[in-house]
């Protein structure tokens, strides 16, 4: 009882311990293991949830999708710390192909952002005819607009708008949630504020929603989803294979077709739209 | 409220149903926070036994350390351990980010100051006599703290308690350095943030409602042995 | 090697708070016998029992254990082991009586067997085998002293160190378990340091003691020659020699002196000069109460003082009486006497003790 309780020999079995540990942790080893940086709207729809599956049965990869909104999931990306993105904010994207991060960027998907607002719309949006009006009267009316605030993806697009509308928001009527789209649309919901969501989550979350699309269809609210691969001669520790292997698995037609018939069983309409968008405000690639 | 009512039926159906992915979720918990238990008490419960007991040069800087950490909110030990877990820190040869190890590693750092800082008191309050007694009959300095710890076991069982408890209840650390992977990552704790994000608020419930329950048993199992410890 | 003492201490110094609570410039313990250091609360008895026990480094000084010094950490480990120390709070360990018997053991790595016959033959010894199953922690006082004990003796060390065994205990628990431990001592013979306050612990169990006063050691000797003669006026008045006497030697021939003693006097055993001023110790044992009719009765005692009680306290069997006889005299009678002589303050009686009863502390100046 008394016989194993030197300092030292605790120390090495606690040593023990923890190498026991590692050697039944590290059962995976790096080359299988893809580390998927992405937004949290591709997360929180649930999408990820039927394709990761499906890629880790066909390719014998195991990837680890961590949910962190395009901003944080682009600064992930400049430091290499996961192997490959897959966000929708084209124009941060661009700089981070312009750095030298990453080296190859293809559209997989696209949908269209929304703003969303309480049904009465006390701004009145619903009655003006381009996005940018439609923010410019919420800015007037003094509505409440919940801003997600995270730098991600949406976030970006919404500060465009606000650009586009020419008024620099601020003040008591526009509130930062800071948090994913999901919770945001959801703070939005109860305090019967105006958001900018993309279509996929709100749709996913509509029926737990009081919200209502007020301003959807203009080309200015075009979202794209790309899968950006990192540079392997940048990074140490890429799995640069296991990154282009998911990057064309998301490419391929039969992930395209799966993209395509994402969301229609579950809310009679498709969240994401496959490809590129052939119309106007998809930036050329 | 039609909204909760629903969530309970579909909490009760969760439990009881078997739902597979559910009871994956509760076993990782488990298994992390216990392993982050287990490690942080293997560590932690000689640390604090010795600051309890022992005088040397520094100890009040330990004890100012450990009280600070008691006191450390999660996710900044998440944090930090997710920056030196990066492929870029110094622990990212380890490669162990977004793995339960990363997640057994932050808890067992959030527990540690707990299991050290409860032994601390559960030693101090032994009647010095006791060590005395102990060192005149022949005991090391070690073996006289090891008999400290078995007096003290109780109190030191409930020191283990309050480390697992504050470990298996957190999220914000977990999330960071886990990354709430599905089927890997995801514990009860990020899948409740998760599932309300998505609007199923009945997982969402139901996950919140087995955390309940697992948190009760820790804090009823630590109120008893605590009472206990009083009584003798 | 030579093992004329188990224990020597020389110039040994301990200081706490800046203050000196311990000066032993040599003190050498015999083997193989029971030594015991007597002195009040806070004299620096257990401060020298945990230097000996090599718990505490003394700040200054050498501990010489079988004439050997203890230098290196594992050293002194070793040892320890072979000493053990009895503590005054029994502190045992919350589990059975066996288990706590069986510690020493299991901290020196004695094989199982062994420890085993050791821990059972122990308990046997002080009667507790049948507590052996026994939470220690739901004991009484004696049996948790005694189990307190056996915990020590089990270890059957060189050097046995009891720090006020029988504190705390009621007198028949008391006196029974002494009576066992003098028993045991006298069969195991071990070397054995026992610290008390109490004087009657000290006479019944050693063969010498030491009195500690104020973190020194004023006086060592016979427990007999300790108790009736002792050094100093301080050691008088711990160790129970309550008559202190200032005195003047009046005259002195054929080995018998006659002293001045506030308004009376006393006849002392040895010759002094005239004139020449003596402190006298007499122990209110010595001091035997009688009613004045017995004065004509022939007697070989020689001081056989008229006076009157001033004071009377009755303690149970014994009673001790102030006789005022032109100094006050404390005598300690059996409570019988209370009763046969008719005692209450007031009451005229004679206050009679041998002239070899009066002990010389100090005499010159």
């Amino acid at each position: 009882m008394l016989r194993g309780v030197t300092i030292r020999r605790w120390l090495a079995f606690i040593a023990l311990v923890a190498l026991a540990g590692g050697v039944v942790g590290c059962g995976n080893t790096r080359d299988t293991n893809v580390i998927l940086a992405t937004t949290t709207s591709t997360f929180d729809t649930g999408l990820l949830d039927v394709l990761i599956p499906e890629f880790e049965k066909e390719s014998g990869y195991n990837v680890k999708p961590i949910a962190v909104g395009t901003g944080k999931a682009l600064a992930m990306g400049e430091r290499g710390e996961a192997d490959v993105l897959l966000v929708h904010a084209p124009a941060a994207e661009a700089e981070l192909l312009a750095s030298g991060a990453a080296l190859d960027r293809k559209p997989v998907m696209h949908n269209f952002f929304v703003l969303v607002g309480p049904q009465a719309d006390p701004a009145r949006v619903m009655a003006t005819s381009s996005v940018g009006n439609a923010m410019a009267s919420i800015e007037r009316a003094g509505s409440d607009f919940m801003s997600r605030g995270d730098d991600s993806g949406t976030h970006k697009m919404e500060m465009s708008l606000w650009d586009l509308a020419g008024v620099a928001p601020g003040g008591h009527w526009y509130q930062e949630t800071g948090q994913g789209m999901g919770a945001t649309l959801q703070i939005a919901s109860q305090k019967s504020a105006y958001t900018l969501s993309d279509r996929a989550t709100y749709i996913a979350l509509s029926n737990v929603l009081d919200l209502g699309i007020v301003s959807g269809s203009d080309g200015d609210l075009l979202n794209t989803y790309s899968v950006l691969q990192l540079n392997g001669d940048r990074f140490s520790g890429l799995n640069v294979d296991g990154g282009r292997a998911f990057a064309e698995f998301l490419l391929s037609m039969e992930t395209q077709a799966t993209i395509r018939d994402f969301g229609i069983d579950s809310y009679g309409e498709p969240l994401f739209i496959p490809g590129p968008a052939s119309g106007p405000g998809e930036p050329a690639s | 409220m039609e909204l909760i009512w629903d969530g309970i039926v579909e909490a009760v159906r969760l439990i009881f149903g078997g739902d597979k992915e559910v009871a994956e979720i509760v076993f990782l918990t488990l298994r992390v926070s216990g392993a982050a238990t287990v490690l942080a008490t293997l560590i932690g419960v000689p640390i604090g036994a010795a600051l309890g007991v022992w005088q040397f040069r520094g100890r009040g800087v330990l004890i100012s350390i450990v009280n600070t950490g008691m006191g450390a909110p999660p996710v900044v030990v998440g944090l930090v351990v997710m920056i030196m877990l990066w492929r870029t820190g110094i622990l990212g040869g380890l490669n162990i980010l977004y793995t339960p190890w990363a997640m057994v590693f932050a808890q067992a750092l959030i527990a540690l100051p707990i299991v050290i800082g409860f032994s601390m008191a559960a030693i101090a309050g032994i009647d010095p006599a006791f060590r005395q007694q102990m060192l005149a009959l022949g005991a090391s300095r070690s073996q006289a703290l090891y008999l400290m710890v078995l007096e003290a076991r109780l109190a030191i069982l409930a020191a283990v308690m309050a480390g697992f408890g504050a470990v298996i209840s957190e999220v914000g650390a977990v999330m960071m350095v886990g990354g709430n992977i599905k089927g890997e990552t995801r514990v009860l704790t990020t899948a409740t943030v998760l599932e309300s994000n998505r609007g199923e608020f009945g997982t969402a419930i139901a996950l919140g409602a087995i955390l309940l329950t697992l948190a009760f048993l820790v804090i009823a199992t630590l109120t008893i042995l605590q009472q206990r410890a009083r009584i003798r | 090697m030579t093992e004329s003492h188990a224990i020597e201490l020389i110039d040994v110094r301990v200081w706490k708070n800046r203050r000196l609570i311990l000066d032993v410039p040599s003190l050498k313990l015999p083997t193989h016998e029971t030594f015991s250091v007597i002195g009040p609360n806070g004299a620096g008895k257990t401060t020298l029992l945990r230097i000996i026990s090599l718990l505490d480094r003394p700040g200054e000084g050498q501990v010489l254990h079988a004439g050997q010094r203890i230098s290196s950490g594992r050293e002194t480990l070793r040892r320890r082991r072979r000493l053990a120390m009895v503590m005054q709070q029994p502190a045992l360990r919350n589990s059975s009586v066996w288990e706590n018997v069986l510690t020493g053991h299991r901290f020196r790595h004695t094989p199982k067997d062994i420890a085993s016959r050791k821990v059972g033959e122990w308990l046997e010894r002080l009667g507790i085998s049948h507590l052996s199953d026994r939470n220690a922690r739901r004991l009484s006082g004696g049996e948790a002293q005694r189990v307190n004990m056996a915990r020590g003796l089990v270890l059957e060390p060189d050097l046995l160190l009891l720090d006020e065994p029988f504190n705390g205990l009621d007198q028949p628990t008391r006196l029974a378990l002494m009576d066992d431990l003098w028993r045991i001592l006298q069969e195991i013979r071990t070397s054995t340091v026992l610290v008390t306050h109490d004087r009657g612990e000290a006479q019944a169990l050693s063969s010498s003691v030491a009195v500690m006063l104020d973190g020194k050691v004023e006086q060592i000797g016979d427990p007999d020659q300790v108790f009736t003669a002792p050094r100093t006026e301080e050691i008088a008045s711990f160790v129970g020699v309550e008559n202190v006497l200032a005195a003047k030697v009046i005259e002195s021939n054929n080995g018998l002196t006659t002293a001045s003693v506030g308004e009376g006097l006393v006849s002392l055993a040895g010759e002094y000069p005239t004139g020449e001023d003596l402190v006298l110790g007499i122990s209110p044992e010595a001091v035997v109460i009688e009613d004045p009719s017995d004065l004509g009765a022939t007697t070989s005692v020689r001081n056989r003082i008229p006076g009157s009680v001033s004071r009377l306290f009755e303690m149970g069997a014994q009673a001790r009486v102030v006789v005022e006889c032109g100094f006050p005299l404390v005598s300690l009678v059996p409570g019988s006497s209370v009763v046969d002589l008719r005692l209450s303050p007031g009451a005229q009686v004679v206050a009679s003790f041998k002239a070899s009863a009066v002990h010389v502390i100090r005499s010159g100046r």
